[in-house]
């Protein structure tokens, strides 16, 4: 499973909606000792962004106090029918995508 | 010592017909070491009017609760799978009357903790030098929108055991092979950490012996759980893939229910199963609310030498209700607890310094017929709460399957042991 996203498949135009993610990550913070003493690198998502129909609505920089398993929840407003993509990335070249589509009447 | 005029308390119990089988001869009032109401008569309020009974016969013990019969939650799971009688689940009050405690089969309506009293539906009012609270657990249900009284009955909860454990046990009897039984479980704290998924493994056993095209979908607001790698190595062992667990991580929060259409709202999808068992987040009981007892988390904070509530004088708060720290919410802490409880009140109404408790709580989990683990812990006061302190042991979780037989067996002579010692 990689992310899990909830997006109202319908919406009215003007109406203020929610969008729900949640993507599967460790979020190592860095800060860490293994048993012997050796530093666990850290590893964590440091971004995320969603675009709807190509414009940039919403952003979020992620830090390492942030939990495992990165929950976001944010609101916009419905506007036309269309696509929201959602990108995550991160430490090691982490990225990870996902798409969701909405009916706007 | 009582300091409490015995006329006001007289005066306040002549008032109805019913109050006259209340009052007591002035001479057994006069030798009274003090007068303690205990209200819910659960494993841990039994086993504390009791323990203050046996420690001081002239105390005046009073136990309220508004059932006439008890019925027990441990093993309820049994009785939900169709493994039980719930007969064999409900105990009367009766050895505690003849223990000299009094007993009230009524409603406890409201709690004065300037007048010390406590009132019962009818209007009649006790007082007491110390109250002990022992409400168990009620549901959140703010917390979870669409779930009240009326949406139990459809999507029940059985999580407090009597007429909603039979409903579920009908609901399964009813449904057709191929059908979907979700659960779902609250975070914690809540009543019973393991008990959920002891539920999910015995409906998976009546399922694969009754109607094995059918599965158990588990909804969790945890991602981990008490006795994990012990159950889900039981599930694999037992029931295949029978059981489909979606942890806090996977979007298997509730955070909704509609009942008329029996679906399951979590935060990323709908569920529509055919039996829906809803189990919500929970608080302290209601008597707790009532007594101002329970603070903002909705539990009560307590001392955890004497368990006097934080918030409200005089008054103990015992059981599921009470911020207990690392002790687990169980009929075994419950009962370790209304022992400890009584022995301080005891203690304190006599002007000792009461002593610091060290309590034990186990808890068994049965997950088929002849299929059993368990944990134990050992808990001692530490600042608010209880922290867990040496000696506690959980089974392993590779092991032969004697041992498994013999702690099923053992969990069975835990129960008759402890409703023994409460109820028998």
């Amino acid at each position: 499973m990689a992310a899990l996203i909830n997006v109202p498949a319908k919406a009215r135009r003007g109406d203020v909606i929610e969008i729900r993610t949640l993507t599967s990550h460790i979020m190592e913070t860095g800060f860490r000792h293994t048993a012997d003493g050796r530093l666990v690198p850290r590893d964590i998502i440091t971004s995320f962004t969603c675009r709807y129909n190509g414009t940039e609505i919403f952003r979020a920089d992620l830090f390492p106090a942030i939990a495992a398993n990165p929950y976001l929840s944010f609101f916009t407003v419905a506007k036309e029918s269309g696509k929201f993509e959602f990108e995550w990335t991160g430490d090691n070249g982490y990225s990870s995508t996902a798409s969701a589509s909405i009916t706007v009447e | 010592m009582s300091t409490r005029p015995v006329t006001r308390r007289n005066a306040v119990l002549g008032i109805t017909a019913a109050a006259a089988t209340l009052a007591r001869p002035s001479i057994s009032r006069a030798r009274s070491a003090g007068l303690v109401v205990v209200v819910g008569g659960g494993f841990g309020g039994a086993a504390c009017a009791r323990a203050l009974k046996r420690a001081n016969a002239s105390l005046d013990v009073t136990l309220i609760d508004a059932n006439r019969v008890f019925t027990a939650c441990p093993f309820s799971n049994e009785v939900i799978a169709g493994l039980r009688d719930i007969q064999l689940q409900q105990f009367s009050y009766d050895k505690l009357a003849a223990d000299g405690v009094f007993v009230v089969s009524e409603t406890a309506t409201r709690i004065d903790p300037q007048q010390q009293s406590v009132t019962v539906e009818d209007s009649t009012s006790f007082f007491y030098d110390r109250l002990v609270l022992s409400p168990g657990i009620d549901f959140h249900v703010e917390a979870l929108p669409g779930y009240d009284d009326a949406a139990s009955e459809k999507m029940p909860h059985a999580w407090k055991a009597g007429a909603q454990t039979l409903l579920l046990r009908r609901q399964l009897e009813a449904m057709d092979d191929g059908g979907t039984v979700a659960i779902a479980i609250p975070a914690n704290p809540s009543r019973c950490p393991p008990a959920p998924y002891e539920r999910a493994s015995l409906i998976a056993h009546y399922l694969k012996t009754k109607k094995p095209r059918s599965k158990v979908l588990v909804l969790d607001a945890k991602d981990n759980f008490s006795q994990q790698r012990l159950f889900e190595k039981a599930w694999k062992e037992l029931y295949g893939d029978m059981i489909e667990r979606i942890a806090l991580s996977q979007g298997g929060r509730v955070t909704s229910v509609d009942a008329p259409t029996k679906t399951i709202v979590t935060e990323f999808g709908n569920y529509t199963p055919d039996v829906a068992n809803v189990i919500p987040p929970q608080r302290a009981g209601h008597l707790a609310q009532i007594a101002g007892a329970a603070d903002a988390t909705g539990w009560c904070p307590i001392d955890p030498v004497t368990f006097e509530s934080k918030l409200a004088p005089n008054i103990h708060v015992i059981g599921d209700a009470c911020l207990g720290g690392g002790i687990p919410k169980s009929a075994s802490a419950a009962s370790a607890q209304g022992k400890a409880c009584a022995a301080a009140i005891v203690s304190l109404l006599a002007g000792r310094a009461p002593e610091a408790p060290r309590l034990t709580g186990v808890c068994y989990t049965t997950v088929a017929p002849g299929y059993g683990f368990s944990l134990a812990g050992n808990y001692r006061p530490r600042g608010d709460i209880f922290a867990e302190v040496e000696g506690g042991a959980t089974s392993p979780v590779d092991a032969p399957r004697e041992l498994r037989a013999r702690e099923a067996t053992e969990a069975e002579r835990w129960f008759q042991t402890i409703t023994a010692d409460t109820f028998g």
